[in-house]
């Protein structure tokens, strides 16, 4: 059993976990390479199928060929898609002209996937972020709970021994299912290149220029690569010495501002 | 998956029983734990690892710069982990933080440990999962009280090899005696609780010596540094080789089949065996192994064997009902069935346990109603004294001997005969309070 092997394996072993465990469950498809590597393990798990939402919160301010490629596969995959966007930031006239790309953020993604839960009920939301992304991801769990306010307690989470997780807690509560936690940005590439996932076309160089990771077009920045094929990104990896969300710029618009964003709920 | 020769009988038979893969060695990570008493370098050696190795980018490295000046000191490697502000503002790991790097040899995942005792269960979250431990003793301070209880715990939980570091040997002048002291004292207090150490290694993580590459400045020292040691060691066992374990994790009713999903925990299973489930005993002869590919893919032939490790769903000749927490084996190598336990555990609680409480307990995905029926010893996990004989309760951070007994019937093996199926978790008030291993059945079995 190699790497992806393992990988694969514990992470359908994860979405089984978390489908027995919550009975309102769904999964978040930003049409990004991690999300998307989610589905497909979904569909591993489960023998082809989603059983369960496949939720995009739209900030409206994505690249027109990611709401291409989502009409698409949603399609092709069979997927129960639903769209919910903050429609009440944007009659407030939220965007990244006026105001401040943390604010966006916290508005757009933070709120809106709020509102979606307030009118869904999900009790279970499984999130594909990584632990090598950002030094905050890097303390996640992979049962990791939410309050009401959709507060993130990191200074008390609860142990996790043995693929033993604590799914059980009061309704106001959510659970986050991080499936993907372990996974690094290069075992996600070669997992696409392994099981010929289909990526936005994005990801891959036009002019010297690449998007690593895909954001909203306003403040997702391409990096200079000639990477134009999954053989090339996977070499370009090994080498690479900007880290990976060096393009989006509520990273590092502030100090500490990915724990500010997650400690309030951002995933 | 379709190309592992180990899984998939046509190339088994086909081939000169070589494998045709390359050696797992360079492409699976080994998982290290850094543990120690909270001042004893922990965060500043994975730093400094991470440095050297290449595995940080040049704008994390001025980050940590730019907060350090603003701070007015010197370069903190610690921050490179401890990325939370409150981390940072009181030097202190409050969660563990996974992170990777790689060596000229294989990928490593590293798991950074909170030292300070009220963390304790962080720690140990994080130890639960590793193939390594390393245990960081400060050559200055000597040995902490955290250092003897985190060696006891690291010995519960499971974790085979430990590797043990006397950090900051700069602080002693590189000196010999104080390594050998420390060594002589800490391997006395390994040996009261059966634990072997791999190795001790002298180092100076903020100096890097001995990390990478041998230290001049500790001549004395004949053995490999700290990454060298690493990359010498094996990867983990698998746990292929014992006998079958199969706990299902749902069942699934899609189409018209029923299939029995769930993760094999240790041994192996084919097409046309039979299986018999535990505790209901009833028996199966496994039709298909169910694994999805996508319809243009070459990898849709059937499988004939999966092993310890997959997430994999059969389908069985006739149809039978069993559910969840289930575990299937064969029938001449069967687990132990029983009421009664004898088990260690650890308590991470800040309500005491008590004689007569009632708690879950979840092995593999079995979960069943306990009651601690005796509390036979109770130890402090540092200084190992027995606290007492007959105490009727169990303080948070200790480690006890019980009797529980299930109020259902739970499949199990003694964890030195096969570790998945050997420990669990207790769940008390709807938290994860306690994690334990089986010694043996306490009662007579149940007869199967």
């Amino acid at each position: 059993m190699d790497q992806l092997d393992k990988l694969e394996n514990q992470s359908i072993f994860i979405l089984r976990e978390a489908y027995k465990k919550f009975d309102k469950l769904a999964m978040l498809w930003s049409m990004g390479k991690d999300s998307t590597v989610l589905i497909w393990l979904a569909r591993k798990a489960f023998f082809g199928r989603v059983p369960f939402p496949a939720v995009h919160i739209d900030t409206t301010f994505k690249f027109p060929e990611m709401y291409a490629y989502r009409e698409k596969y949603a399609k092709e995959w069979d997927l129960n898609l639903i769209v919910g966007t903050n429609q009440d930031a944007i009659r407030r006239g939220i965007n990244y002209q006026n105001n401040d790309p943390v604010t966006v953020c916290h508005e757009m993604k933070t709120v809106g996937l709020q509102q979606m839960l307030a009118k869904e009920k999900w009790n279970g939301l499984i999130v594909g972020i990584r632990r090598d992304e950002d030094g905050t991801r890097a303390k996640e769990k992979f049962f990791s709970p939410r309050n009401i306010d959709f507060e993130w307690d990191y200074k008390d989470q609860p142990p996790e021994l043995w693929n033993q997780f604590q799914s059980d807690y009061d309704k106001d509560t959510h659970v986050r299912i991080h499936p993907l936690l372990e996974w690094t940005e290069i075992d996600v590439w070669r997992y696409v290149q392994r099981e010929n996932i289909p990526v936005v076309d994005l990801y891959f160089a036009k002019n010297g220029k690449r998007y690593r990771t895909l954001g909203c077009m306003p403040i997702t920045k391409p990096v200079e690569s000639d990477a134009d094929t999954i053989e090339k990104i996977v070499e370009e990896l090994k080498n690479t010495k900007v880290s990976e969300r060096v393009g989006r710029e509520q990273d590092h618009s502030q100090r500490y501002a990915m724990q500010k964003l997650r400690a309030k709920g951002y995933m | 998956m379709q190309d592992d020769p180990i899984s998939n009988q046509k190339t088994m038979t086909s081939s000169s029983g070589l494998p045709t893969t390359h050696d797992p060695r360079l492409t699976t990570s080994l998982r290290i734990v850094f543990v120690g008493h909270v001042d004893h370098g922990k965060s500043t050696l994975v730093g400094r690892l991470l440095a050297e190795t290449n595995s940080l980018t040049p704008q994390r490295i001025r980050n940590v710069e730019e907060i350090c000046k603003e701070k007015g000191m010197k370069f903190e490697y610690a921050f490179l982990l401890d990325a939370l502000e409150e981390e940072q503002d009181q030097g202190v790991t409050i969660d563990v933080s996974q992170v990777f790097f790689k060596s000229s040899k294989r990928p490593y995942s590293i798991i950074d440990a909170p030292g300070h005792k009220e963390f304790l269960k962080n720690m140990i979250s994080g130890a639960s999962t590793a193939d390594v431990a390393i245990l960081l003793i400060d050559a200055e301070e000597g040995l902490r009280e955290q250092s003897k209880r985190h060696a006891t715990l690291l010995s519960l939980l499971g974790v085979k090899t430990i590797l043990i570091v006397i950090n900051k040997m700069d602080l002693v002048d590189y000196k010999k005696e104080v390594f050998d002291a420390i060594r002589a004292e800490y391997e006395k207090h390994l040996a009261s609780i059966k634990v072997t150490p791999h190795a001790f290694i002298p180092l100076a993580a903020y100096y890097g010596e001995n990390l990478i590459k041998r230290s001049q400045k500790m001549s004395w020292y004949q053995g490999p540094s700290l990454l060298e040691t690493l990359d010498s060691l094996d990867p983990p066992a698998s746990s292929v080789d014992k006998p079958l374990r199969f706990p299902l994790q749902d069942v699934y009713k899609f189409d018209k089949q029923r299939i029995f999903a769930g993760r094999i925990e240790s041994g192996s299973l084919s097409v046309g065996e039979e299986l018999l489930f535990l505790p209901s005993k009833k028996t199966g002869v496994v039709k298909s192994i169910e694994k999805w590919h996508p319809p243009k893919s070459a990898g849709g032939q059937a499988r004939q064997k999966a092993s310890a490790g997959e997430s994999i769903g059969i389908v069985l000749e006739d149809q039978i009902f069993v559910e969840r927490g289930e575990v299937a084996c064969r029938p001449d190598t069967a687990a132990q069935v029983t009421n009664s336990l004898f088990v260690h555990i650890f308590w991470m609680g800040n309500l005491h346990l008590e004689k007569g409480a009632k708690c879950i307990l979840k092995l593999t995905t079995q979960e069943v109603e306990c009651v601690v029926e005796a509390i036979l010893k109770v130890i402090n996990s540092s200084t190992l004294d027995e606290i007492s004989k007959s105490s009727r309760s169990v303080a948070k951070n200790e480690v006890a001997e019980l009797i529980l007994v299930t109020k259902k019937p739970i499949v199990f093996d003694p964890f030195d005969a096969v570790t998945e199926t050997g420990r669990f978790v207790l769940v008390h008030d709807r938290q994860v309070r306690g994690g334990g291993i089986i010694l043996k059945a306490a009662e007579p079995m149940v007869a199967i």
